[in-house]
């Protein structure tokens, strides 16, 4: 019989790996944000990498997001590939206007002639009672605007790929990874925030939903965290003998329709969850995909589970009750196939 | 540094009041700790336990606190950033309120929205706020109102050293000068924003020098003295309450703990806490006032017995609470 010898990384080590390897490979790959040097990155994401480069190419920098942010894209200019981190998507008030403004368009407003092969990666979620200011994912504040690829993997494996796909790509990519899925030691101890990452280089596309559970009853579209509950609710839901189909979203812009669509096909049926707002945010996108282009199929309404609009509470009874989790899902889930 | 009866031009009610606060203030922070601490062992889950969330916590930075609060009154104006205990302390916060907000119970200053980070006490005019830098400009506003009102209030804004290199900063100081504010910006140097060192993050020494570049007035007060604290701020205030503008005061500060519980502090000497722990301002102060004859030792044990009580009092307070309903979540986003 032959033995597949598991290498269990957390998401954390996944993601720093991936940096490490193209750093390697690509003398032009730089780090720069708050904490990333000896500490690290406060979630882990740049471990190691300060020993291994030292401080020129892994360079913590002052509290001065406009500055560094604004940096690395005339560095991503110059042809550098600077990876640049927003320590909390939370902060990015401070710097939006370079985000915005300039990183999302300049290549726009060049007609294509200036390139910006940056990343910026960026904290998100919440679930440990952070508040208001430290807690949210804003996946379609960043969504919204284009001239980004927005991306925010669920799984050590694909953010190991996917950030390689992202340093690799010539264009600017907000890369966002979620807190409780780096695996750290300090937070809740999840068992997807480690997994098989194998050891060489490869890449994961930017632009690829995935199927991380086949069925035929119910589709149920999240990503990250809300990935992670709706398989929860997956299982318990398979013990009633509904077999829902889960899609892990992964990229946010572009957005993939066309696994979303074809799942739709196949189920009739659509829950979608996010952690993010609810107004305006993802779940209104994936709705209005399934709307315009499968209505048809749909043999119910489709059901949203999303942080009602409202900011992210401090305690805790408040802060569970407005984000999403497996029974919310699963109530939702048996609702639809029992009402419909 | 010898602190002679000459040096101490302070009236001795304010130095038993700065005494007293620097006590509660201290004592606190160690309930806190305790608190914090509860449901995170073995296993440290930064979202577990009766304090959950993030937790900086001020103590060894009691004097840039204490010092400019002496002089202040509740019509004045603090605004204060992620590490907040105390400056909300020294400002009169309602200390009920205050312990119960950061239990996340419904007797709280926000009704558990808000959490340690986020603290409104409007009666005492103190809010605090986590996104470094942003409560300069409340503060300019603050000041900007007490102008229009034609009153002689000012307004105080803490920050980090860190934060003396964020735009926020730079607009907001520029600003209020231009306008001739009743401001002072007290920058706490407390060495290190998170893990970056002072040095790893700006060029230049020390943050009253930036004055300069504004055209204001700078102070820098060495060795975490609550006496040149309050000297120091007593020149700003009054200054500010004159119409004579803004002022930057730096003062060196020490931070006994990690930028927040569970910090690993890889980035400092492990001798470094021990050391500056000798050379404590609360022992400082307490040896003075008996040395100048200034308090009694039963005197300063009766004020520590009421400044602990006060923590005390409010740590059940806080205990004692109830949580929210977890549906009052969908309120207060808009007053109705």
């Amino acid at each position: 019989m032959e033995t597949i010898e598991k290498r269990m990384l957390t998401g954390n080590k996944a993601m720093a790996e991936a940096i490490a390897l193209e750093m390697e490979r690509d003398p032009t790959v730089f780090v720069l944000g708050e904490d990333v040097g000896k500490y690290g990155g406060i979630f882990g994401s740049t471990q190691g990498l300060f020993d291994q480069f030292g401080a020129d190419r892994v360079m913590d920098t002052p509290i001065s997001e406009t500055a560094f942010i604004g940096a690395a894209i005339g560095a991503a200019a110059e042809g550098m590939r600077p990876i640049t981190e927003l320590m909390f998507v939370d902060f990015f008030g401070v710097c939006m206007d370079q985000i915005y403004n300039h990183m999302a368009k300049i290549p726009y407003m060049s007609g294509g002639n200036v390139k910006l092969p940056m990343v910026l990666m960026t904290a998100v979620g919440g679930g440990y009672n952070d508040a208001a200011q430290h807690s949210q994912t804003l996946y379609a504040t960043f969504a919204h605007l284009p001239g980004m690829k927005v991306v925010a993997p669920s799984t050590p494996y694909d953010l190991k790929g996917m950030m390689i796909s992202a340093i690799r790509d010539d264009n600017p990519v907000v890369f966002m990874f979620h807190k409780t899925l780096q695996g750290l030691g300090w937070m809740d101890q999840l068992d997807a925030s480690i997994s098989h990452v194998p050891k060489e280089d490869y890449t994961v596309p930017l632009d690829k939903a995935n199927v991380v559970r086949e069925g035929k009853d119910v589709t149920i579209v999240g990503l990250q965290m809300t990935m992670h509950y709706a398989l929860e609710a997956a299982e318990k839901l398979a013990e009633e003998g509904i077999e829902a189909e889960v899609i892990d979203l992964r990229s946010i812009a572009p957005i993939d329709k066309e696994t979303i669509i074809k799942s739709v096909k196949r189920t009739h049926r659509l829950i979608v969850v996010d952690e993010d707002y609810l107004s305006c945010g993802i779940s209104a996108e994936v709705s209005a995909i399934i709307a315009e282009e499968a209505l048809y199929e749909l043999e119910a309404p489709v059901k949203r589970i999303a942080v009602p609009d409202v900011p992210l509470p401090y305690s805790r009874p408040l802060e569970q009750f407005v984000l999403p989790n497996a029974n919310k899902i699963y109530d939702e889930a048996m609702k639809l196939i029992n009402e419909w | 540094m010898s602190m002679t009866r000459e040096r101490i031009n302070i009236p001795v009610e304010k130095l038993k009041w700065m005494y007293e606060t620097m006590v509660k203030s201290r004592y606190y922070e160690d309930v806190m700790v305790e608190a914090y601490n509860e449901g995170k062992k073995p296993v440290f889950n930064i979202g577990a336990g009766p304090v959950p969330g993030e937790m900086h916590l001020s103590t060894g930075q009691e004097p840039a606190a204490v010092g400019i609060c002496a002089h202040l009154t509740k019509d004045d104006t603090v605004t204060s950033p992620h590490r907040p205990h105390h400056h909300a302390i020294a400002k009169g916060v309602d200390l009920n309120r205050m312990t119960a907000e950061i239990f996340g119970k419904v007797t709280g200053l926000g009704k558990g929205k808000g959490g340690h980070m986020h603290l409104f006490d409007p009666e005492v005019k103190f809010s605090c706020g986590g996104i470094i830098a942003a409560g300069i400009p409340h503060a300019v506003g603050a000041a900007l109102a007490a102008k229009k009102k034609g009153k002689d209030w000012v307004a105080v804004a803490f920050v980090g050293e860190g934060a003396a290199n964020a735009g926020g900063f730079h607009e907001s100081l520029n600003l209020a000068a231009l306008w001739k504010l009743p401001l002072i910006v007290v920058v706490e140097d407390n060495a290190y924003g998170i893990s970056v060192p002072k040095s790893g993050s700006t060029a230049v020494a020390s943050n009253d020098l930036r004055a300069a570049a504004y055209g204001i007035e700078g102070a820098y007060v060495r060795n975490n003295d609550p006496i040149e604290m309050y000297l120091a701020s007593e020149e700003a205030v009054r200054r500010a309450r004159n119409g004579e503008g803004p002022t930057i005061i730096e003062i060196e500060t020490h931070r006994y703990l990690g930028h927040f519980q569970g910090d690993p502090e890889m980035y400092r000497d492990k001798e470094e806490v021990p050391n500056l722990r000798k050379i404590d301002p609360i022992t400082k102060i307490r040896d003075l006032m008996l040395s100048e004859g200034i308090a009694t030792e039963e005197e300063t044990a009766q004020i520590e017995v009421r400044a602990k009580k006060d923590v005390d009092d409010a740590y059940h307070f806080a205990r004692e609470s109830e949580y929210p309903a977890p549906e009052d979540a969908l309120k207060d986003v808009f007053s109705s």
